[in-house]
């Protein structure tokens, strides 16, 4: 069984396929389908560490339209939260016999472990500060939808990079599509290795918005704002958010994307969020269609489309 | 989309299907000028059966259903100068053997903008074999609305159902051996009109699922 | 292999055919009466073939000295279920050491005479090898007051090596005290060199692979941020230093340049870092997990280069069991550490012999010679030569072993070599003349 754990998994031709298959699935939604009978008769387990309603509901959704049966496992009023081991937990899943499982944890690399444990499919719903493929997946598909295809595209990545998971995979997955990615953040939020990755890196927003297609504005965590890693919110705020004033230096089709939730006023000012040029909602639909297309590459056939051919170790 | 062209017998992966060659030791049975005839007889009848063709939608099945759905569409409006909306109906997620093989890519589905509600869809596909995609194509066009009725056109009937379904109109009747396999070849895609017979790959005899 | 000749009540034992490490090329006999060599080399054969002895055939076999460890974790009081000073000694014994130091963090914490003479006690009665306890340098290892060193310098234990390894004596000025306190009796402070707050949340080294797993990095610059401020205030107060997990390049950089000012630092690498880098950690398998973390080829290559020319002085295991749930697990709260008092001699031949960059001689200083002299370990550490105690060890560098997990003698199995096919194997091990091992099983 082959699974997704990372952005790096998927080769173009596999991207790409996600990307098709995503498309095709969410004109079908569009024409009132509600439901495919695809994995009748399969199990999904959501298995969620952390409290992520967005993202669990978009996976349960996503399984429910394809037919299979959905069983959710969160952290909360489960064995989870009374101290089960991911392990346990992983030996459970395959007792029940499930296809395939989505997890999202707090740890880096849990979604690896899990691999190693059951039979099923896993897919990386979120882990840690490692990697949240599907995220990166549903940015490149809102891309697509707006600007075409992704080759050449200047796509600007602004925020904690240092902590952040959806950054990891769109460095991934953007650079596999022949986008140009550049990173923005204060230094202390960008990784020490960084000049490693397939990206560019500026600490100048200023200097990087006229030469943008899209700007993808990342969530700061109230954690990080302890005085550690920037003096105060405010000079973030002034430094790095996007404002009106720095909205308008793009150029005049450049989008604006958000992986959600935001704080609005210092990661990006309201009326930026609101504006038409920000994808923010749209990136919530089209997060149903791409796992849709994921569970469907993964488990719809004999063996899996897509994804890493097993877990490491 | 590549349906078609695997339970054909083609086992190349998932993307676009590539253009069609003449597979070795394979004849032609139908070339281009009887094609041509055999579908402006079929949008004859279709004209006939359905009144005019009033409410008529085709919609063809990937991948080569949908150039010959385009191409009733287009002589039917020649003979009544009326306009027949056609599109195409992917089956892929409907499939009853997606276990057997890798996941496979999607074809595409258009339905025309007012829907199929009420309306007489004809499917349309290239080779009617076990009946199983034309089954498929049922299920797809019930998640899709409620139209009137349901017709099937089909350019080449091989035999060998599987299931209790039968072509409404046929371009011709191939009797066929299951150790023979059925190609079709379409201008659109393979820059030549031809249905050829010739022996199949012994794995897909036994799939057997058209 | 081994013939008993009958033997009365204090058998003389004779080991024929071995060539000594760092000896003449030709084979000798060496021939052991009440725990001591009472001869070696051709005037041994006389006595070898008087008959009434105990012979151990060590055709083929080369003999050490018995190994001494400054650095194992035994876990017991308080963490039984993972390693027990008698299952770590019997490890110990299998890896061809007469002689280890037992790590202070345990629970409760080596803080006091009464828990080293515990540990010192569970050691002797259990007989493998000579346990030395290590002193925890602050009371329950909290690093704000000094445990009471001088009492467990004078205990029953005679503790020389103070540590709080497992955590960083990272308040200068009580690490200048800890250093100077220590000369009254000879000690020494080793040193778990990581500065605290550079490591919070620290998962595996920092650098390419960290940030690309997204795991919190451990700076090369926490260690040596540590063991530069560390050897100028041993120097400034004129002690004597030791600093415990040498893992980098720019450490071994700092510590050749203190030695060359005339500061009294030793060092010690595990085999770990001797042989396994960063990149391991892809897999999110926890057996990779340890602290100082692995590094880079680059720190591999500079480790063994200081090996070889004694910039680092020593090998210690920092052998580290944990029970398998510990491992088990993410990888950020999984366990740190890794077990290495079975493996550490293999992996010694493999990353510094077999390449030519020390010979048996060096193996002889690093892993026995040096590290007695450090901890002041008495009786152990000695040529194999004549009035000397028979601390031995007999090693088969000529065979291969492919390292299992299930059959360690430690009662862990979380070896970063599992699987893997390493050379030699330790055939025996006599602890003042008395086999703890023999043909590869303990006695």
């Amino acid at each position: 069984m082959r699974h997704l754990l990372s952005a790096g998994d998927l080769s173009y031709d596999e991207a790409t396929q996600v990307l098709d298959t995503a498309k095709e699935l969410s004109q079908l939604s569009g024409h009132s389908v509600k439901k495919f009978p695809t994995l009748r008769g399969r199990t999904v387990v959501n298995l969620f560490y952390e409290d992520s309603t967005r993202t669990r509901t978009s996976f349960e959704l996503a399984a429910k339209r394809l037919s299979a049966d959905v069983i959710n496992f969160s952290a909360k009023g489960s064995s989870v939260s009374k101290g089960e081991s991911l392990k346990d937990s992983a030996l459970t899943l395959q007792a029940m016999g499930a296809d395939g499982v989505v997890i999202r944890h707090s740890a880096s690399g849990a979604a690896h472990r899990l691999a190693t444990w059951v039979d099923g499919a896993v897919v990386n719903g979120g882990d840690g500060t490692h990697e949240h493929p599907t995220q990166a997946l549903l940015d490149a598909f809102t891309i697509r939808e707006r600007m075409g295809d992704l080759a050449g595209l200047r796509v600007t990545i602004v925020g904690d990079v240092l902590h952040s998971r959806v950054a990891r995979s769109n460095v991934l997955l953007l650079h596999t599509l022949g986008a140009e990615v550049t990173l923005v953040a204060p230094p202390t939020l960008v990784p020490v290795s960084v000049h490693t990755w397939p990206c560019a890196v500026s600490y100048r927003i200023e200097d990087v918005l006229p030469k943008s297609d899209v700007v993808m504005m990342l969530r700061v965590q109230a954690e990080r704002m302890k005085g550690e890693f920037f003096p105060t919110a405010r000079e973030y705020s002034r430094r790095y958010g996007l404002d009106r004033e720095r909205f308008a230096r793009l150029p005049a089709d450049a989008i604006v994307m958000h992986p959600g939730p935001m704080v609005r006023g210092m990661e990006i000012s309201a009326e930026v969020a609101d504006s038409p040029r920000s994808t923010v909602t749209e990136q919530v639909t089209n997060g149903l269609s791409v796992r849709m297309a994921v569970l469907y590459l993964l488990l719809g056939g004999s063996e899996s489309a897509i994804g890493n051919q097993e877990a490491q170790g | 989309m590549c349906a078609k062209k695997r339970a054909n017998g083609d086992e190349s992966g998932g993307g676009d299907p590539p253009s069609r060659t003449e597979p070795e030791g394979s004849r032609a049975v139908l070339e281009g000028p009887e094609i041509s005839r055999a579908l402006t007889r079929i949008a004859h009848e279709v004209l006939e059966r359905t009144k005019g063709g009033e409410g008529v939608i085709l919609l063809g099945i990937p991948t080569r259903g949908v150039p010959l759905a385009r191409r009733l569409a287009e002589r039917i409006e020649r003979v009544e100068d009326r306009h027949v909306p056609w599109g195409s109906l992917d089956i892929t997620m409907y499939r009853d053997d997606l276990r057997l093989a890798p996941a496979r890519a999607l074809g595409r589905t258009e339905i025309p903008a007012d829907g199929i509600h009420d309306s007489v869809v004809v499917l349309v596909d290239d080779v009617l074999f076990s009946g199983r995609s034309v089954r498929a194509a049922l299920d797809a066009l019930n998640d899709l609305g409620r139209p009137r009725a349901v017709q099937l056109a089909t350019l080449v009937d091989r035999g060998h159902r599987q299931l209790p379904i039968r072509a409404d109109y046929v371009g011709k009747n191939l009797p066929t051996s299951l150790r023979e396999k059925v190609t079709v070849l379409l201008d659109e895609l393979d820059d030549r009109d031809a249905v050829l017979v010739g022996p199949a790959k012994p794995r897909n005899v036994a799939e057997g699922d058209r | 292999m081994t013939q008993t000749s009958t033997a009365e009540n204090a058998p003389v034992r004779v080991i024929r055919g071995a060539r000594i490490a760092g000896g003449p090329e030709e084979t000798s006999d060496i021939v052991i009466r009440d725990g001591v060599i009472a001869a070696v080399g051709s005037d041994a054969r006389a006595q070898a073939d008087a008959g009434g002895v105990e012979v151990i055939d060590a055709t083929g076999l080369l003999a050490l000295p018995g190994l001494v460890d400054l650095h194992t974790h035994l876990r017991e009081p308080g963490r039984e279920d993972a390693e027990t000073v008698a299952t770590g000694a019997r490890a110990a014994a299998v890896g061809g050491y007469t002689a280890v130091h037992a790590m202070a963090n345990t629970d409760p914490v080596a803080d006091s005479a009464g828990v080293v003479e515990q540990v010192w006690r569970l050691g002797h009665d259990a007989g493998y090898c000579d346990v030395r306890p290590v002193g925890a340098v602050t009371r329950g290892l909290r690093g704000q007051q000094l445990a009471e060193l001088g009492a467990m310098a004078d205990s029953v234990a005679g503790v020389r090596v103070f540590s709080d390894d497992g955590v960083c004596v990272s308040d200068a000025l009580l690490m200048r005290r800890a250093l100077e306190y220590v000369k009254a009796f000879g000690g020494v402070i080793a040193q778990h060199a990581q500065e605290p707050r550079l490591t919070e949340g620290a998962q595996m080294n920092e650098g390419v692979v960290s940030d690309r797993l997204g795991l919190g990095g451990w700076p090369a610059v926490a260690e040596e941020a540590i063991i530069a401020r560390d050897c100028l205030l041993a120097e400034h107060v004129g002690s004597r230093l030791h600093i415990c997990h040498v893992s980098t390049s720019g450490s071994v950089q700092i510590i050749r340049w203190a030695k060359d000012r005339g500061c009294d630092v030793t060092a010690e690498v595990t085999p770990h870092h001797l042989l396994l880098t960063d990149d391991l950690a892809e897999s999110y398998d926890p057996v990779f997990k340890v602290n100082p973390p692995l590094r880079t080829t680059e720190d591999v290559t500079a480790l063994r280069q200081a090996l070889a020319d004694g910039t680092i002085d020593s090998v210690a295991t920092d052998h580290a069991p944990h029970p398998v749930e510990a491992k088990e697990t993410e990888w950020s709260n999984a366990a740190m550490g890794m077990v290495g008092l079975e493996s550490a001699l293999s992996v010694v031949q493999h990353t510094m012999v077999d390449n030519g960059l020390l010979d048996w001689s060096g193996v002889a200083d690093r892993m026995s010679f040096a590290p007695a002299r450090i901890g002041r370990v008495r009786g152990h550490g000695r040529p194999i030569a004549p009035g000397e105690p028979a601390n031995i060890t007999l090693y088969d560098a000529g065979t291969t072993r492919d390292i299992d997990p299930a059959a360690l003698v430690s009662k862990s199995g979380n070896t970063p070599y599992r699987s893997m096919r390493l050379p030699g194997r330790v055939v025996a091990t006599l602890l003042r003349g008395t086999p703890t091992v023999l043909d590869g099983k303990v006695q």
